[in-house]
């Protein structure tokens, strides 16, 4: 009864979707503040009906109610509670109503806290938003129903595939999604806008919070996706190049460089066309990138089970709603009046240059996901690109981009010296090259590692440089520093730390790919692997029993300088349900660098395959993502952003009749 | 985008609007190509089906031994003798017990098996012979002749890029057809009998 109470309100869920794409905005081109209104009760009502459906799911899910088709093939009676939870989401179906429920909670969260918006501009986003939810139920009820039932219904579930019986399942996808979707925001103002006819720094002003919001969660999604992948593929690569890593990462590049356009659009009124541009492309980037894990076109370790059928219903959602945008914007963009002029040299032109740079790093990841498929198109050809193009394409585009960065922040608005930048940045400078030649004493090369890491070193002072340089630290004194310091604007110490976490991550990167150790063999009980320093003593093998596997564990004491420092203990479990094995890796952290011990199969000649790693600073490689996102945080909390101008924003509505 | 980004900043020459809104459309046309695109992989069938460059190739000349102790009808289930392949269309079945999807496949090789004019046999994958023995003792064994490929080398020389997989060799010894993933209530007919009959015609 429940299911079909959650899959009824699905459905009550999309006729009202249907009147708020509908009745706002006959609403905002009539100037009826009635019809308008309506927007804002509806968009609760979604989210209220969502939330039910999801949670009527979750109590199917709770319940181990295998008379639920997805139930059934994703879990089982055993699961431990959390993975009986998590799995839900570990499906396509049931994954799609995550994205709805996120979708729904933020038009909610526009209709809520979108007081200072113009009322006329807030009804059309409401029905945008609402567009974009109703075609999402709709695709949802025809072609993926969580609810369908078994008859008659199975005694036991097939299980969780192992791989996803994780934590990280818990986190990574509702991160992500988070971000996908918040991105619906922007692009729905920025539609908005276009319908509208007007674009005003005040747009960028009440955009930007919402794309800050969607970018934390989209990094923190990322960084975490990237973390676990790391521990659970069992070889240490904590990137792969892989289509729908690449599908995440396009709107990150994208959604970064509308961060950036979108406050030169706030402060100087300028690139306001590209701004939305900008901000139309990420969420399609997000859209394409859901489109391409669920249709069966590309394929990837991340795959669903695909569906030509849902393909093609998901490619005419792309088609109405991509398409639709960039139709109206190749119509209205033309007639929309131009920004502001400045120099090259300038706050403006830097963040120019950070947009070019970025926007053509996320074209070329764009290419090299989608060549093959071209390709096969084209000429019949299979074949994959890999980290080798990315590689080689990527890093001369994000070079550029890191040795300008510290300069932005530096640089005045309309016209900058960047003389007078550089001189400032003598001390970053410095530190890089004393980064350099300390890499160059610990590990000797190869060069362009050692080059990286001056780089890194540079962009982390360069970052800390701009606070120390606000806040006179080392000229006045301690206490008129700190109070200097508490005085800044949040978004001051956002751009710090966004700026100082993707230095942050560079030196884990670099560090990690140039001089991971590895070590492969075989290995009885009682011998003893050398590594970086450490020594790793295989004590044996014991059989263990979980939840709903069968796991095999090694013992490894680690010893440092035959000092013991701790016991790893990889495995491979079983799981019974699916007669399917997953190998366990072991992480035991030193500092910001880690062991890693993964098992491989166990020999005729009873050895076992152990892979260790030693990967020096591979942690900074998240830990620098955590900081990016508390930068973004910073930014969000910043007061400018929560008030914006209220008072402002309602006499622009008063005095200007919608177009 | 650096031009539209230039464009932005200057205002009323008309030229200049003719060329803004020309860059306008730029994006929509770009995005058309791009649906076209997918519309045209999404009808192209599965992005996973790999190509095989032994197909046309004499089928790998190795003989592998038999599972020991497995019995059928006749006595002992003998390995795989490469040599028997002339003369016959034969399928040969890469399998394992602890492939689930060869659990969903092996019923299937059973109703094969039935049709006379064709050899059906299995080579048994990185397996344990209790295992595999257990596993052809649950379904049935529709395989005439089992070749044991315990250390995987065999599936090298055969190009096999994962269990289960099933080739089709010709009575010329070439290898006719290959099917990557499990026989399937679907593709039993669509496609493995369609391939099956090519190569009982070829001669």
């Amino acid at each position: 009864m429940i299911p079909e109470l959650g899959h009824y309100a699905l459905i009550l869920a999309l006729a009202v979707a249907i009147v708020q794409s509908i009745v706002p905005l006959v609403g905002a081109r009539t100037g009826d503040a009635v019809l308008m209104d309506v927007g804002t009760k509806t968009a609760f009502a979604q989210f209220l009906l969502i939330a039910f459906s999801f949670g009527a799911l979750t109590y199917a899910y709770a319940n181990s109610d295998f008379s639920l088709a997805t139930v059934f093939e994703n879990s089982h009676s055993m699961m431990p509670a959390i993975y009986k939870f998590t799995s839900l989401w570990g499906n396509h179906e049931g994954s799609m109503l995550l994205w709805v429920l996120i979708l729904a909670a933020f038009g909610a969260l526009v209709a809520a806290f979108g007081a200072n918006v113009p009322t006329s501009l807030k009804a059309t986003v409401l029905a945008v938003q609402s567009w974009i939810a109703g075609l999402f139920y709709l695709f949802i009820l025809l072609t993926s129903n969580p609810f369908a039932r078994l008859d008659p219904a199975p005694l036991q579930g097939r299980d969780l595939n192992p791989i996803l019986q994780d934590m990280g399942l818990a986190i990574h996808p509702p991160l992500l999604y988070v971000g996908y979707v918040g991105f619906s925001i922007s692009f729905s103002f920025a539609v908005a806008a276009l319908i509208e006819g007007r674009i005003d720094a005040a747009w960028a002003r009440w955009v930007r919070p919402w794309v800050l919001l969607a970018w934390i969660f989209l990094t923190l999604g990322i960084a975490m996706g990237s973390y676990w992948a790391y521990y659970t593929l069992g070889w240490g690569g904590w990137w792969f190049w892989d289509p729908v890593e690449n599908a995440s990462f396009m709107p990150w590049l994208a959604g970064t460089a509308l961060l950036h356009s979108a406050l030169v659009m706030e402060k100087r009124e300028a690139l306001k066309v590209w701004t939305i541009l900008l901000a139309i492309l990420t969420f399609s980037l997000s859209l394409i990138g859901t489109f391409i894990v669920r249709s069966g076109v590309l394929t990837s370790v991340h795959a669903f089970a695909s569906d030509p059928a849902r393909g093609v219903f998901i490619l005419v959602i792309l088609f109405l709603l991509i398409g639709g945008a960039l139709a109206l914007f190749a119509w209205r963009a033309p007639a929309l009046k131009q920004g502001g002029l400045f120099a090259p040299i300038s706050r403006e032109g830097a963040l120019v240059l950070n947009n070019l740079l970025l926007s053509t790093a996320c074209a070329t990841v764009f290419v090299g996901t989608l060549y093959p498929i071209a390709l096969e198109a084209t000429t019949g050809a299979k074949i994959s690109v890999g980290a080798p193009f990315f590689n080689s394409t990527f890093a001369p585009l994000f070079v550029p981009l890191l040795i300008a960065m510290p300069f932005g922040p530096l640089l005045s608005w309309k016209r900058g010296d960047l003389r007078a930048a550089a001189q400032r940045l003598t001390a970053a400078f410095v530190i890089g090259v004393a980064g350099l030649i300390a890499a160059f004493a610990i590990e000797g090369k190869p060069v362009v590692a050692l080059c990286a890491v001056g780089l890194a070193f540079f962009v982390i002072a360069g970052s800390v440089f701009e606070l120390i340089e606000r806040t006179g630290l080392f000229r006045a004194s301690f206490s008129i520093a700190a109070r200097r310091a508490a005085g800044l604007p949040r978004s001051v110490w956002g751009t710090v730390f966004g700026h100082l976490g993707l230095g942050v991550t560079l030196l884990g990167i670099v560090c990690e790919s140039a001089w991971s150790v590895e070590q492969i063999g075989a290995y009885k009980p009682g011998a003893t692997i050398p590594l970086a320093g450490y020594e790793l003593k295989f004590t044996g093998l014991s059989k263990r029993d979980g939840p709903n596997y069968q796991e095999q564990v090694a013992t490894f004491d680690v010893s440092e300088n035959g000092r013991s420092i701790g016991v790893m203990e990889p495995s491979k479990r079983t799981f019974a349900a699916r007669s399917m094995g997953v190998s366990q890796a072991a992480l035991m952290s030193r500092g910001a660098s880690q062991l890693y011990l993964s098992l491989g199969d166990v020999n005729p000649d009873s050895t076992t395959t152990v892979r260790a790693y030693y990967k020096p600073v591979v942690l900074l490689i998240w830990i620098g993502g955590l900081i990016m996102a508390l930068g973004g945080s910073l930014s969000l909390s910043d007061r400018r952003l929560r008030v914006g101008s209220p008072k402002l924003a309602r006499n622009r509505a008063a005095t200007q009749p919608a177009s | 985008m650096l031009v539209s980004v230039c464009a932005m900043s200057d205002t009323a020459d008309p030229q200049a609007t003719k060329r803004r809104s020309w860059l306008a459309i730029a994006p929509f046309a770009a995005f058309a190509a791009l649906a076209i695109l997918f519309l045209f992989r999404l009808g192209a069938g599965d992005p996973g089906k790999l190509p095989s460059a032994l197909i046309g190739r004499p089928a790998p000349l190795i003989s592998l031994p038999p599972i020991e102790g497995l019995t059928g009808p006749k006595g002992a289930v003998p390995g795989l003798d490469a040599a028997a392949f002339k003369g016959n269309v034969t399928i040969v079945n890469v399998f394992a017990s602890w492939c689930v999807p060869c659990h969903d496949e092996a019923p299937l090789f059973t109703q094969l098996a039935r049709d006379s004019r064709i050899r059906v046999v299995g080579i048994n994958y990185k397996d344990a012979a209790d295992n595999a023995r257990r596993f052809l003792g649950r379904y049935g064994n529709p395989y005439s002749a089992v070749g044991v490929d315990a250390s995987g080398r065999a599936a090298i020389e055969w190009g096999v890029y994962g269990v289960p997989e099933t080739f089709i060799v010709g009575r010329d010894g070439l290898i006719a057809f290959k099917l990557v993933g499990p026989l399937t209530e679907d593709n039993i007919d669509s496609i493995m009998r369609v391939e099956i009959d090519r190569a009982l015609k070829k001669g």
